[in-house]
């Protein structure tokens, strides 16, 4: 071919080829910007409608609905404090139990477990994330409730029992089995996020404490842990988010009643559990408002807790931030 | 195949050579620090380093050189045993370090690598420490708890390092708020303060501008007084500034050793003078 046949042919090329079309990019900016935009409306819409739910229940009751302990349907009397401190403290025993393990576990998955052991357990910890909420509940009140009845508890009770938290008579239903059920439910997620994230801690960090002559531990506490602290925290705070909203098998185990008492031996309630367990007895349109502030309360309680946490991640960030070396 | 220009170890008066780049009779004459014997490493079954025997003299400066993947940064690893972190790595052979067998069974890794400290290729300070932390670090984690002592070693540690003036107001700081090449002072810094006796530097300069890395050669030939450093570099040209000795690995395979002036001027195998020359790598 001459060069002015090559020249031809590329022009003919050319000629052949469209103006690159801007629609595509339009398009696509909508598409996401409303998918975006729908999620935020999603949850605006369900705070409005819970809010509307509840408007009478808000007028009539105002603030001491969030500072009074009568539960009172037939006398139309409301109050949440009990199922506000129910949630509290469930998800405080839940988050004390499940933190330290669930760290532990991802330690030992990312930093020390030889590599065939890591599948299978990764695999059962993400199994137990699939047990239906239901039959952990089930599991609760046939296994889990004898046992702590019969050997923790009063264990607890004996090297304890000076302490107002682990007194008076135990029945097996109770705060500390609620909690405890939840703990088992909040393992897998805060195990996988933290997994995650000393995986993402650069090996580089940890070469740098071995050169130094740092063990192992040395290694996970000045290398791995301490860059990993800010997600780890995040990690934590997602597992305080599913905590305060677990429903089924905490209804089952914790009891449901709506006291306030400093025993974790005696039964309490919390939040979700008296939406699920009394909603279809809720004949009067008092005692259905006052269910629907329930469900705002938890809304609001749930949002605040995850707003807090953002803002500690960044008042955290503001000092070293993990992200500036790669 | 293997050919090697290598003194035998014989112990002399130490003195200051950092003047004067030495002579293959000078170096026949020197101490040693390092000695690895038939050293081959194995990636699982891939092997990366392929029986290399190389005497590293005391207090010089020795230059690894060679194309990428020809075993250099694995074969540094094995004179502190950091290749123990990658799981399925093997080694053979047996590396002295002052007369000491680094892999007989009752040597704990983590004191190797006190005694050998290593910089890399990527600063790596650790981000939630301070700069002060940063360096006083490995000191800690020995066991040194005298916080005059810290302190004294701190500055000691920064000024050998070329950054205590840079940094004596912002001790406080996070490590990771410094330039990059102040970054990798720091992490020389952190790698002088436990007093190793070898400090192994993996390409420390392929992420920094020429006048970071200016700086960090002209650290390396004050360090050399008192200490031993071994240097894998991609560059030749800092090969030639920094070091007193080089050894150029290919596949493997030590292909030659000797006095950097010699290795550059007048190597002796043909393999040799075709990378310094850039026929290849």
């Amino acid at each position: 071919m001459t060069k002015a046949q090559l020249l031809l042919r590329e022009r003919s090329v050319r000629e052949r080829m469209t103006p690159p079309s801007r629609f595509g990019d339009e398009a696509f900016k909508w598409l996401t910007l409303t998918m975006a935009l729908a999620v935020v409306l999603l949850i605006v819409l369900i705070g409005w409608q819970l809010a509307r739910g509840s408007s009478l229940a808000i007028q009539k009751f105002g603030f001491s609905f969030l500072i009074t302990s009568t539960w009172d349907p037939v006398a139309e009397q409301f109050g949440a404090l009990p199922f506000i401190y129910g949630t509290a403290v469930s998800s405080l025993i839940a988050l004390l139990i499940a933190v330290p393990l669930s760290i532990a576990t991802a330690v030992y998955l990312t930093e020390l477990a030889p590599l065939w052991i890591r599948q299978p357990i990764i695999s059962l910890v993400e199994m137990l994330a699939a047990i239906p909420s239901v039959i952990l509940g089930l599991w609760g009140i046939f296994v889990m409730i004898p046992w702590l009845r019969d050997y923790p508890f009063p264990f607890l009770k004996r090297i304890l029992g000076w302490t107002p938290i682990f007194t008076g008579p135990i029945y097996g239903p109770s705060m500390l089995a609620g909690g405890i059920i939840i703990a088992v439910m909040i393992v897998p997620i805060i195990t996988s996020v933290s997994r995650e994230i000393l995986r993402s801690v650069p090996d580089l960090q940890r070469e740098a404490a071995y050169a130094l002559g740092a063990t192992r531990w040395e290694v996970t506490r000045i290398a791995v842990l301490s860059y990993a602290g800010k997600g780890l925290f995040g990690a934590v705070i997602l597992g305080l988010g599913r905590a305060l909203g677990e429903t089924m098998a905490v209804t089952m185990v914790i009891g449901n009643t709506p006291q306030i008492a400093a025993s974790l031996f005696k039964p309490g309630y919390t939040l979700a559990s008296v939406i699920a367990n009394e909603f279809t007895e809720a004949t009067t349109d008092m005692y259905l408002q006052a269910l629907f502030e329930i469900g705002l309360v938890l809304f609001g309680v749930t949002i605040l807790v995850n707003l807090i946490a953002q803002l500690l991640l960044k008042t955290i960030a503001r000092g070293a931030s993990p992200r500036a070396v790669q | 195949m293997l050919t090697q220009v290598m003194p035998q170890p014989q112990v002399v008066e130490d003195r200051d050579r950092a003047a004067i780049p030495p002579s293959d009779a000078e170096a026949e004459s020197l101490p040693m620090a390092v000695q690895a014997k038939n050293v081959s490493m194995w990636y699982g079954a891939k092997r990366a380093v392929d029986n290399v025997t190389m005497d590293i003299p005391a207090k010089a400066v020795t230059a690894i050189i060679g194309p990428s993947g020809c075993g250099k940064s694995t074969f540094i690893r094995a004179l502190n045993r950091m290749h123990e972190l990658v799981p399925h790595t093997r080694v053979e052979g047996t590396v002295l370090l002052n007369g000491e067998n680094l892999y007989s069974s009752d040597v704990d890794p983590a004191i190797v690598r006190r005694r050998v400290g290593m910089v890399f290729q990527k600063s790596n300070p650790f981000p939630t420490m301070s700069i002060g932390e940063n360096v006083i670090v490995g000191l800690r984690l020995n066991g040194v708890r005298d916080r005059k002592f810290l302190n004294e070693h701190l500055e000691k540690s920064l000024r050998m390092a070329a950054l205590w003036d840079e940094v004596k107001d912002d001790l406080h700081k996070s490590g990771t708020s410094l330039s990059g090449g102040q970054q990798q002072r720091l992490c020389i810094a952190r790698a002088l303060a436990v007093e190793p006796e070898v400090i192994l530097m993996d390409e420390p300069c392929s992420a920094l501008d020429p006048i970071a890395t200016a700086k960090i050669e002209e650290l390396i030939q004050d360090l050399k007084k008192h200490y031993t450093i071994v240097i894998v570099t991609h560059n030749m040209q800092q090969a030639g500034r920094v070091s007193d000795f080089t050894a150029f690995l290919y596949m493997g395979r030590l292909i030659e050793f000797g006095a950097t002036t010699k290795i550059f001027t007048n190597p002796g195998q043909k393999q040799t003078e075709d990378y310094i020359t850039g026929r290849f790598g």
